[in-house]
């Protein structure tokens, strides 16, 4: 593009448009909220209108108890996010909304899995469970509940591991993050 | 004092001359504080009729449209005025009672989940919680109704919340680290547009309601000037640019003038400046100015590249990214002879698809004849005009020329039946020194009567035209072209007798058929005292054209 300062105009061929496509990724976004009843709820209506899927969601305080923080993951082949993310910056709830960058993005899930164990089989479970740094929570008859964090990944190559053992059932945090270094997220 | 007479002192400190609304029960208090406040305050019949007048004027005036309701009932009957305000842009702060604190949530007598309700329709909504931050509150709400992209905000009040007392203290500063709106332009987009603008051998300014909203006229009428460019509006832009006017080339869009849809058609740069590229703008998207770069100027980030993605995205309000532009223009004194050849192409369009339809050989009116008899007869459109929504509506688009701007109040976004009258009598409320005039039909008329009572009552001197065809003939219209002309509930019949039905609302009654007396009996009906009704019967059967068929592209329009 011509130099911006010179008097030269431009030709238009040279001009590219700033369109909105979808990324084919998945985005997590991290919302900082005023700590007001009904911003959750006006977040999510703007999902909904447009029938996007939140994939996870998770709202917690923050070190400032005026505000909270919403992580919250998107498939962005599917859906294109940008038009989302500029209306949930219009809402006036919204301080701030990050689009993290996955390389530079340490993210966290935490899930509890109820994990049919019984006899010789509950050993095979530990093993696994220690493999994957899991923590037995509960020990019943027939059952485990095994504590596991990790990356959303992490988890998911942990429930392909026990699933063949008998899985009762399962339930997940969705994940939650923060930028590397020493950048505000 | 007590919250509720704290919103009074709120109001004041507004700079509110006059507020619309009804009364209930959850809002009794606020009511109470009414009688000594000062405020003055319009009781419409309809709390529908409340809202569209806080609206109509909103858009007369340019400053915030203030309403009441109460909670319930009273509050669902203003999701309509307020969904339109959202659609339109409009600045409104509507205040709804509330049931006592200790009944929410129990389905409690006349209880709505008002808050709820609301949320997709509103800019910003509040819950009160506490008296103590109702001020606050007022004013943040005023606040983000009038500024950034303007838009309808809600006060939801619980009753006995409203009438605590509370330590009043004048709010004098509004803080919301949330909601900062970009005013001014980058530079540097600016300078490139004024680059592109030079450059382009085939332009069109493309304008929309937001050069209404920001008071951006004067600056779109210079930048035009300047570069001889074409001018086309939106519905909701009309008289920003005069008409009639060399450089004018009429609305655009699925009833626009062919000049426009063919310019925009042919363009190869477009700048849309608080325009937001609406499917009855665009037609069939993927073939809308295929040959187009586009400049799109919005106060509102989530417009741009929204439906077209935007070559040089500008965020800012209009009246100082427009005003830069000009400068930058001008500074590199581009030859206007390089759009000799496009004024050419775009005079040959005017000259062969002007505006027209088959008029009358007998005394019938045509319903574009009463347009044009309506803006003879107002002195050439020396009034505010609102409109319904139909045939009527785009007929008035295309053929009373509008030459100033906040002169067209109508529902344009969500295309709201029974906005007219209403809008028409907050409009005269908001200028009382202009004519405020009504354009409507049989069927938007009956949507929001009630409301004529209120015009007789406050002595409101709206003159409503009925554009009587009996028909709902925008409905008809499409089952005609689209439906293989299988009518199915569109004849209105013939009632009510518009004339006893406005003489017993207090307003005077006119009937109207005879085409060669029109222009002579809508000036005398205009220049009767108070509120008046004209029923004016027009032909029963006639088709608004030219028309882009919904889904078709610009190329392809009939009629």
């Amino acid at each position: 593009m011509s130099d911006l300062s010179s008097k030269e105009t431009l030709t238009l061929e040279e001009l590219e448009a700033s369109a909105s496509l979808p990324t084919g990724r998945k985005h997590i976004l991290s919302i900082l909220v005023e700590n007001k009843p009904g911003v959750l709820t006006r977040i999510t209506g703007l999902f909904a209108r447009r029938g996007f899927n939140i994939d996870t969601l998770a709202v917690g305080p923050t070190d400032d108890p005026s505000l909270s923080r919403i992580t919250l993951t998107l498939d962005g082949a599917t859906q294109p996010i940008d038009q989302v993310t500029k209306q949930l910056h219009k809402l006036v709830n919204v301080i701030k909304i990050r689009d993290l960058e996955p390389d530079e993005t340490v993210a966290r899930e935490l899930a509890l899995f109820k994990i049919t164990a019984e006899g010789s089989v509950r050993a095979e479970v530990v093993e696994v469970v220690e493999i994957f740094r899991g923590r037995v929570v509960d020990v019943a008859r027939r059952t485990l509940v095994v504590e596991i964090t990790g990356s959303w990944d992490k988890i998911e190559a942990f429930e392909r591991m026990v699933r063949p053992f008998g899985m009762v059932e399962m339930a997940r945090t969705g994940e939650i993050a923060i930028a590397r270094g020493r950048s505000e997220t | 004092m007590r919250a509720v007479d704290a919103i009074m002192e709120c109001l004041k400190a507004e700079g509110v001359d006059v507020v619309f609304g009804y009364p209930g029960g959850a809002n009794l208090p606020t009511y109470d504080a009414f009688v000594d406040a000062g405020v003055k305050h319009v009781l419409v019949r309809h709390e529908a009729g409340g809202g569209h007048a806080a609206e109509g004027y909103a858009k007369a005036s340019g400053r915030v449209g203030v309403m009441f309701a109460t909670s319930g009932p009273g509050a669902t009957n203003i999701v309509t005025p307020l969904t339109d305000a959202m659609m339109d842009s409009v600045p409104l702060v509507a205040f709804t009672g509330q049931v006592r604190t200790e009944l929410l949530g129990t389905d409690g007598f006349q209880e709505a989940d008002t808050f709820g309700i609301t949320m997709p329709v509103v800019k910003h909504s509040f819950m009160i919680k506490s008296p103590a931050e109702i001020p606050r509150v007022v004013h943040e709400a005023f606040h983000i109704a009038r500024t950034g992209r303007p838009g309808p905000v809600l006060i939801d009040i619980p009753q006995d919340l409203s009438r605590e007392e509370i330590d009043y203290q004048p709010v004098t500063d509004v803080h919301l680290p949330g909601y900062q709106p970009t005013l001014e332009g980058n530079s540097k987009q600016v300078r490139l547009a004024a680059k592109a603008l030079a450059n382009s051998n085939r332009p069109v300014l493309y304008a929309g309601g937001g050069i209404v909203h920001g008071n951006a006229s004067e600056e779109l009428r210079a930048l035009a000037l300047e570069g001889r460019f074409p001018v086309t509006s939106t519905l909701m832009g009309l008289g920003v640019f005069p008409a009639p006017h060399r450089q004018w080339l009429g609305m655009l869009g699925m009833h626009g003038t062919r000049a426009a849809n063919y310019a925009m058609d042919e363009a190869d740069l477009i700048v849309a400046i608080g325009a937001r590229f609406d499917d009855r703008v665009t037609g069939k998207l993927t073939e809308f100015a295929p040959r187009a770069k586009f400049i799109h100027i919005d106060i509102d980030p989530a417009e741009i590249s929204k439906n077209v993605p935007a070559h040089i995205p500008i965020v800012g309000d209009a009246k100082k990214v427009l005003a830069r532009l000009l400068d930058e223009y001008r500074a590199l004194a581009p030859d206007p002879v390089r759009l000799a050849n496009w004024w050419e192409r775009i005079d040959r369009w005017r000259s062969q698809y002007p505006l027209r339809y088959e008029d009358s050989v007998d005394s019938e009116i045509k319903p574009q004849f009463l347009v044009r008899a309506l803006y003879e007869a107002t002195g050439n459109g020396n009034c505010i005009l609102s409109s319904d929504v139909g045939q009527h509506q785009m007929w008035a688009a295309q053929y009373f020329d509008f030459a100033e701007p906040r002169r067209w109040i109508n529902s344009g976004g969500l295309g709201t039946m029974g906005f007219g009258l209403p809008a028409a009598l907050g409009a005269a409320v908001a200028q009382p020194e202009l004519p405020s005039v009504l354009l409507t039909g049989d069927g938007s008329f009956q949507m929001n009567i009630q409301e004529l009572a209120t015009c007789a009552e406050y002595e409101i001197p709206v003159k409503a035209v009925i554009m009587d065809n009996g028909y709902l003939g925008m409905v008809r219209q499409w089952q005609e072209l689209f439906w293989q002309r299988r009518y199915s509930h569109v004849d209105m019949g013939q009632w009510p007798d518009w004339v006893k039905l406005a003489e017993a609302y207090g307003a005077t009654g006119v009937l109207l058929t005879d085409k060669a007396t029109l222009v002579e009996d809508l000036r005398s009906a205009l220049a009767t005292p108070g509120p008046v009704v004209v029923d004016v019967k027009v032909t029963r059967e006639e088709n608004t054209y030219p028309m882009i068929a919904p889904g078709a592209a610009a190329r392809e329009m009939v009629g």
